[in-house]
């Protein structure tokens, strides 16, 4: 993933919080409101450990799920490979792993994870395409890389191999989910940034930067190396040898020409990047363009001719989990997918899995702005009372499916990852 | 200053506390050789549990395959084959030498000034004792803060660049001083001197000040004596702080990491990022390298010095 380390703060708090929450529900307990299906008394004494990437890990969902359901979510906020680490050696250590769909693919055959019976998931059906066949729309080609149907589906509750169809045993029930491109200072580059291939443009020579993370950051690199013209691949999101050391060749030899200023690895670095003007064009996630911007700096997230590279995370469940606790999962993911986790995301600017049951839970300037692409009508709030935009913005790139309708590959895991991961060591290195 | 001291004969003080305590406390009959060994069990235990089991197992693992979640016992030269047959390897190699290398001779260079400084210039005690306490003000902060703290300073709008702005000195701004060799070693410099700086005051506040007396008083010059009497006598102290930083530089991912803006490596990286894509086999392969080398580095130092002998 993509947005990985900027909640970590946040999580620490959440944790208190929750543990505030926790005492909380317990001195006025027997008040349980929402809608919980299973009532048995001892669910409170429930406590689901839920472990993710931080974007979707957030101390009100911990809190909100005390007060709707009664039992308490503990949650903890690493980043992706501390994540996947712990979801292919620790399986005894959460009960809910939140975490991107490329490393599901990775962790998945570990069999730490057990599949959902999606028969049992309420608002199943009303999931968007892009985590069931793959289409945004009938007409939507699927793009490249780790797309989320090929890795959401499996044979039985403990199939190990992915299967491509709706097979009724989901591997992960999506969460969140956002169409990435560049960043850039118009401010510091004065014309108009169209597409990728301007990361290497030596007109940036010594302000670009790009993200030291391999999987998200190889993408970065195909997008680049194609708009460039230097070549067309067959599969971004599975290539070969050659063509991993064609790519990295090519960014190697723009690092040794001194075109990057720095590699990034978490959230709050390519904030710095950014809003001290070390670094005018760079890869970067959304809430991080949020950051920079409220500090006063212009800042946009450029979209780019040639799409955008996108990636999605999802929840799963530990292959340890039963009864009780099996039960309150599944009670946990369908108030996921009810719509009050989606508005709170989608208010962040992310997307949500079933965006029609979130639209109750945001405003109409809100739905808007963040998912129709309108101009804002008002001040855009975020749901911690920040102003993310002032009336009249409209967001960058456009609507739901202008932006997701122009993903052009996914967050990816390639047959030839070890090899891809020993050159990402080296570009890194050279 | 002589609690300084201290430090640096108590495997002294152990062994005769071990011999009083062999006085007080009776074995019976058991034969002295047999005592020894049992007195210096908890010790082996503690060394081959917690030094050389993790160290074997570092070993093993090496031989090993891996998948992209999982580690596999196996016996194959693979880890090291890639290791060894990149060149990028050897790059990383030279790159760790070369940080410490620079890191030592600076380090030297400010410690053993800064330490000579203390122990001959500042006549009083309390001076002294109040001067060496300043330096180690800084070390009340995180080694990270202390880091990190210079990336505002050396940026490209950042106060150095700025200030030389504003003076003349310069029209550009200097893009050297952050994200590069010079940023990584500044930092490591910044970090480390006074680990150099101890140990030199140490050795040297227990050289008897009649032996420079003895010096001036044949005639030597300032220079002279320095070079005759007060290094040779330091040298115990100067070999201890070279090792300390010489482990710690070669030893070091975080400091080349953010002062380099991830855009150098050195063999602390190669590592940590192996680890950190679950590379188990190859991070363990890296590692018994590096632990060779700095072995290799460590042996060669100790060759112009025998530090027990010394002290």
């Amino acid at each position: 993933m993509t947005e990985k380390l900027e909640k970590k703060g946040v999580s620490r708090r959440s944790i208190l919080k929750g543990g505030a929450a926790a005492t909380g529900a317990a001195l006025g307990s027997g008040v349980i409101t929402g809608f919980p299906t299973i009532w048995a008394q001892n669910i409170k004494d429930v406590t689901l450990r839920q472990f993710g990437t931080g974007v979707s890990n957030l101390n009100e969902v911990a809190a909100k799920v005390k007060e709707d359901l009664g039992f308490t979510l503990e949650m903890t906020a690493l980043d992706s490979d501390a994540v996947t680490q712990r979801a292919a050696t620790q399986p005894d250590s959460f009960d809910i792993a939140d975490i991107e769909y490329w490393i599901c693919k990775k962790v998945w055959p570990t069999g730490n994870l057990q599949a959902m019976d999606t028969s049992k998931i309420k608002n199943y059906d009303k999931i968007v395409g892009i985590f069931r066949d793959g289409k945004l729309t009938p007409e939507s080609t699927i793009a490249q890389g780790t797309a989320p149907h090929t890795v959401s589906f499996v044979e039985g509750v403990d199939g190990k191999e992915f299967v491509d169809k709706e097979s009724g045993w989901m591997t992960l029930i999506p969460t969140i989910y956002n169409a990435d491109t560049l960043g850039i200072r118009p401010d510091l580059i004065g014309r108009p940034i169209k597409n990728w291939s301007e990361l290497l443009n030596p007109e940036f020579k010594g302000k670009a930067s790009i993200l030291d993370i391999s999987s998200i950051g190889i993408m970065d690199m195909a997008m680049v190396v194609e708009s460039m013209g230097e070549y067309k691949y067959p599969d971004k999101g599975n290539m070969t040898k050659e063509e991993i050391d064609m790519t990295l060749g090519i960014f190697t030899e723009a690092k040794k020409n001194g075109q990057f200023r720095a590699f990034w690895k978490t959230f709050d670095e390519s904030v710095n990047l950014m809003a001290s003007g070390e670094v005018v064009i760079q890869s970067m996630w959304s809430p991080a363009i949020t950051a920079v911007r409220s500090q006063g700096i212009p800042c946009v997230y450029q979209p780019l001719e040639e799409g955008y590279r996108s990636w999605g995370g999802g929840i799963g469940l530990s292959k340890s989990l039963s009864g009780l606790e099996l039960d309150a999962a599944y009670e946990y993911i369908n108030w996921y997918l009810d719509g009050w986790v989606g508005g709170f995301l989608m208010r962040q600017g992310y997307y949500s899995a079933v965006p029609e049951n979130s639209k109750n839970y945001m405003s109409e300037d809100e739905w808007g702005f963040w998912f129709e692409g309108k101009a804002a009508e008002g001040d855009i709030t975020n749901p911690f009372g920040k102003v993310m935009e002032k009336a009249g913005a409209v967001r960058d790139g456009g609507s739901f499916y202008d932006r997701m309708g122009a993903v052009a590959c996914w967050n990816a895991v390639m047959d030839e990852n070890q090899y891809m991961v020993r050159k990402w060591n080296e570009f890194i290195a050279a | 200053m002589t609690d300084q001291s201290h430090l640096f004969i108590q495997s002294n003080a152990i062994s005769t506390d071990q011999k009083k305590s062999k006085r007080t406390f009776h074995w019976g009959r058991l034969p002295d050789n047999t005592t020894g060994w049992l007195l210096s069990l908890p010790l082996a235990f503690v060394l081959f549990f917690f030094l050389v089991l993790p160290i074997a197992m570092i070993v093993v693992v090496s031989f090993w395959g891996a998948t992209e979640f999982s580690i596999y016992p196996a016996f194959q030269f693979e880890n090291y084959e890639f290791l060894l047959t990149s060149p990028v390897t050897y790059q990383v190699f030279w790159n760790t030498i070369k940080y410490a290398l620079v890191t030592w001779v600076l380090t030297l260079g400010i410690g053993f000034t800064v330490a000579y400084f203390l122990a001959f210039h500042v006549r009083s005690l309390t001076w002294q004792v109040v001067l060496f306490l300043l330096c180690t003000i800084p070390f009340w902060t995180s080694n990270i803060i202390r880091m990190i703290s210079w990336i505002p300073f050396l940026g490209r709008n950042g106060i150095a660049n700025s200030t030389l702005i504003s003076m003349g000195v310069i029209d550009e701004p200097l893009e050297w001083l952050l994200f590069s060799d010079f940023s990584v070693i500044l930092a490591f410099v910044h970090l480390y001197t006074l680990f150099m700086v101890v140990p030199i005051f140490n050795t040297m506040m227990r050289i008897d000040k009649s032996l420079i007396e003895a010096a001036s008083d044949n005639g030597a010059s300032g220079f002279q004596t320095l070079t005759n009497v007060i290094i040779p006598l330091t040298k115990p102290g100067i070999m201890i702080g070279s090792i300390f930083v010489i482990t710690l530089v070669m030893g070091d991912f975080i400091t080349v990491r953010f002062m380099s803006g991830s855009q150098k490596a050195n063999v602390g990286r190669l590592i940590s990022n192996d680890i950190s894509l679950l590379q188990y086999p190859s991070a363990a392969a890296t590692a018994v390298i590096l632990l060779i080398t700095v072995l290799l580095v460590i042996s060669v130092l100790l060759r112009f010095v025998d530090i027990r002998k010394e002290l």
